[in-house]
């Protein structure tokens, strides 16, 4: 226990401390967590901690990670990037490969060495591209979204990979047995991602691709159609560690089917993701998996910086250095000529360039693969883990060099907007009962696009039959929020009907987004005030108006011509609101109102003035409302 | 400077052509008390306390609005209707108003010469606003020639909009021939240069 705590506090201060600091300097958190690794390298060394067990750990993170871009992204926008996704993505695998090879050819490496090298170095790493994208906003421009459809090809690509590698086997290494013992870095580890659990190793070709498609049917329609059911099963507890639960089992139990049949956890759950796009439970899924993708990615980070093996770096500096500036340079031309070849203009295009031209962390994977199925010798494996490490580092350097010195130079050129900008809802709605229901309505009648938060599950299924888009998340967790697109909203209507949790809402919104205009529901009077208090900018009590209603539609019962009734009725709210406008100065909410003496006071003596006026059977009142429409006493001119 | 105040009213703002090309030119005008009628009182619930002491406040006041079917529309008439109270306006103690100025800006879809008596309206202009004439009269206020755009939609409004901000910053400035503009029949942005040659009223 105590092996523990001591570790997760080394990597919890070194994550504290590095990233802001990082962050502040404008490196990004990618870097940062890479340097805090760095830096509490030795102090692994000393604790004799497996850095390289810790990591496999955090690449869930990464899996984690393809889940909410899964979530992100709807079916429909998939489809119409297939153009991009395989011939973008598949030119660059194979050209970066074909490029990597020949270099390595004329380093005097056999072909196959070249091949196998080529194809690992060739995938870019996907946590820090799209986690550098994520926080600069620039996933949704073009150079993002040719960048995306790269590393999702690269993903899938993978499973090839690690079929064809084995073929690649050198036969001296195989002869020699010499790699099996030998890989600094974990052949074992590598036997382990490929070979542990793998119900498919070693069955006929026709049973392996029966698994696996019925593992990949299974994760799509039990995605379809499982979610809903569950949920609404553990929403019986209304506890809300269950749903944080049920998410991260989601996640785990596909990541553990696929690796049952051998395909990369990172493509099942993000299927899973893309399936559940269009669900209800969307944004509730995001707000759960998202703190622990970014925490499992930090310490992923974190591993890769503490892992880059110093010594081997001292003993050939040189080489090294050149072997990863010639990677990143290699694929960077040839991303580059792809960018031309795809259309991708000026700032987008060198994103893209610079942005994948490193190896990935899947590369640690598959070199470590390679090793242990004789691919590649040790010697060559090693110093290539180097380079992978290495050119991940520089990558945020290479971002920082597109921000300040590419996209000024290219700003004249280029709309600042991106060209699709998906409308996350200017409006969002918490809660869609009897009040927020009819604000929908009326939002969506004039054209408004809406995210409608609710919390319970039977609200959402009596809404889906009337083809309202709503979420099931609790509005008030500012992650659900967050995942609902308040940073982009114009408008919160707070139609959830719990008082202290209104207010706590308009408090929180009003201090976290101030740009948001606040429509808020009032309960009660006193609530009214608490909510002036706390910044609302509208406050509409939840039963008055129809009051009022009732209390026209009485007069007309009782036989006054409606137009009569019409101007008591407003003779009624004109008052009503100056009295609340007035005791609204008088309240304080540090005193409860029955002890409030000059509220009381005031309220007494108000009370006593329209008191008189009811004894007087209603006449002055009366007589107020019908200004304008007596008959002139006197003569006309 | 002459205490002056601007109503604009017009219930389909968003589709107005002089009239909005009117109150932009004169948005940025200082000195000078804007109300949008429409704007202030959406559910036509006329705030008469309000209202009777915006007009003891002031000693000009223009009301610019489009003519729908003769007459102005219709919260214009409700405004008046409660607003020029007996005891207030007219009647016993009702001579707050005296002395002030009610001058209209008007924009018309006719053609002017439709507006005569062989033509195609069948009575002049003035004749038509007559009841705001003579609400003025019994109020004891002093009614100007209404300032008027006709064929207001198929027009280029740019001038007359200018023309407007001529005439309203004359009118704060105590520069526009008052005395002259009651005789007139109506002004138009050609006419203006004579109400607006300097003399003092």
């Amino acid at each position: 226990m105590g092996g523990f705590l001591l570790l997760a506090f080394v990597f919890l201060v070194a994550g504290v401390l590095a990233v802001p600091i990082a962050t502040r300097f404008g490196l990004g958190s990618v870097l940062g967590y890479l340097i805090a690794g760095i830096a509490i390298s030795p102090l692994l060394t000393a604790l004799r901690v497996d850095v390289v067990s810790i990591q496999h750990f955090a690449e869930f993170g990464v899996v984690m990670m393809l889940f909410l871009v899964g979530l992100e992204l709807e079916p429909k926008m998939l489809w119409a990037m297939r153009a991009r996704l395989l011939g973008l993505g598949g030119l660059q695998v194979l050209g970066t490969a074909a490029a990597v090879m020949l270099a390595a050819m004329a380093l005097d490496q056999s072909w196959r060495i070249g091949l196998t090298a080529g194809l690992i170095l060739a995938l870019s790493s996907t946590a820090i591209v799209l986690q550098t994208l994520g926080e600069k906003g620039l996933l949704r421009s073009d150079g993002g979204q040719a960048s995306f459809a790269v590393l999702l090809f690269q993903d899938i690509a993978v499973i090839p990979m690690l079929a064809l590698i084995p073929l690649l086997a050198l036969p001296e290494l195989l002869d020699t047995g010499v790699a099996a013992a030998g890989a600094a870095h974990g052949a074992a580890a590598g036997a382990d991602h490929a070979a542990s659990m793998n119900l498919v190793d070693g069955r006929p070709g026709w049973q392996a691709a029966l698994m696996t498609a019925g593992a990949m049917a299974l994760v799509v329609l039990g995605g379809a159609f499982l979610t809903g059911p569950i949920f609404r099963f553990i929403a019986i507890a209304r506890l809300r560690e269950l749903f944080v639960a049920t998410a991260l089992l989601f996640v785990i139990g596909i990541a553990l089917l696929m690796t049952l049949v051998g395909l990369s956890p990172a493509l099942g759950t993000f299927m899973a993701g893309v399936v559940l796009a269009n669900s209800d439970y969307r944004h509730e899924l995001e707000s759960d998996i998202d703190p622990f993708r970014g925490l499992l990615l930090g310490l992923f980070f974190m591993t890769v910086g503490a892992a880059i093996d110093f010594g081997l770096l001292a003993q050939m500096p040189g080489t090294i250095l050149a072997l990863t500036i010639g990677l990143m340079a290699a694929k960077a031309a040839v991303l580059l000529l792809l960018a031309r070849l795809f259309q991708l203009r000026l700032a987008d295009k060198w994103l893209f360039g610079l942005g994948l031209a490193q190896a990935g962390e899947f590369g640690f994977v598959l070199l470590s693969f390679a090793v242990a199925n004789h691919a590649l010798p040790p010697a060559v494996a090693d110093p290539l883990l180097l380079v992978v490490a290495l050119s991940m580092m520089l990558t945020p350097l290479l971002f920082i060099v597109h921000e300040r010195l590419i996209v000024p130079r290219a700003a004249t050129g280029q709309a600042s907007e991106p060209d699709e900008i998906e409308v996350r809802g200017q409006v969002i709605i918490a809660g869609h009962g009897r009040f927020g229901g009819i604000v929908n309505r009326m939002m969506l009648s004039a054209g408004f696009e809406t995210t409608v938060l609710d919390y319970s599950s039977t609200q959402l299924q009596a809404l889906r039959a009337y083809g309202v888009r709503a979420f099931f998340g609790d509005a008030t967790r500012p992650d659900m929020l967050h995942a609902a697109g308040i940073d982009e909203a114009r408008l919160l209507v707070i139609a959830i009907d719990q008082r202290d949790a209104i207010t706590e809402l308009v408090r929180y919104v009003r201090a976290n987004h101030p740009h948001v205009h606040i429509v808020a529901r009032a309960v009660t009077r006193t609530h009214v005030y608490e909510l002036f208090g706390a910044g609302a900018h509208d406050i509409i009590r939840d039963t008055f108006d129809s009051s009022v209603r009732a209390g026209r539609s009485a007069y007309e019962a009782l036989g006054l011509h409606a137009f009569e009734a019409e101007s008591l009725a407003q003779a009624f709210v004109k008052d009503d609101k100056l009295v609340l406008r007035e005791l609204a100065e008088l309240y304080d909410p540090g005193i409860p109102l029955a002890e409030n003496e000059p509220y009381r006071t005031r309220l007494r003596a108000m009370l006593a003035e329209r008191e008189a006026q009811l004894t007087g059977r209603g006449k002055a009142f009366r007589a107020r409302t019908e200004r304008g429409w007596l008959p002139p006493v006197g003569r006309d001119d | 400077m002459a205490r002056l105040i601007h109503y604009y009213a017009h219930p389909g703002h968003r589709y107005s052509h002089t009239n909005r090309a009117m109150l932009e030119a004169t948005r940025a005008l200082a000195g000078i008390t804007r109300v949008d009628l429409y704007g202030e009182y959406p559910r036509h619930d006329i705030d008469i306390d309000r209202e009777q002491e915006r007009l003891l406040g002031h000693d000009l006041i223009v009301l610019q609005f489009p003519l729908f079917w003769y007459s102005s529309p219709s919260l214009v008439k409700e405004w008046i209707d409660l607003t020029f109270e007996n005891g207030f306006a007219y009647g016993e103690g009702g001579d707050k108003l005296a002395g002030k100025w009610l001058m209209l800006a008007i924009t018309t879809a006719g053609a002017r010469e439709g507006y005569a008596v062989d033509g195609h309206q069948r009575h002049s202009l003035r004749t038509y606003l007559t009841p705001f004439e003579q609400t003025a009269r019994l109020s004891q206020m002093r009614f100007a020639a209404p300032y008027v755009r006709h064929s207001a939609l198929r027009t280029d409004p740019v001038a007359h909009a200018s023309g407007f901000a001529t005439l309203l910053t004359a009118l704060r400035d105590d520069r526009y021939d008052l005395g002259q503009a009651e005789s007139a029949e109506i002004v138009t942005v050609d006419d203006l240069p004579s109400f607006t040659a300097g003399r003092p009223k």
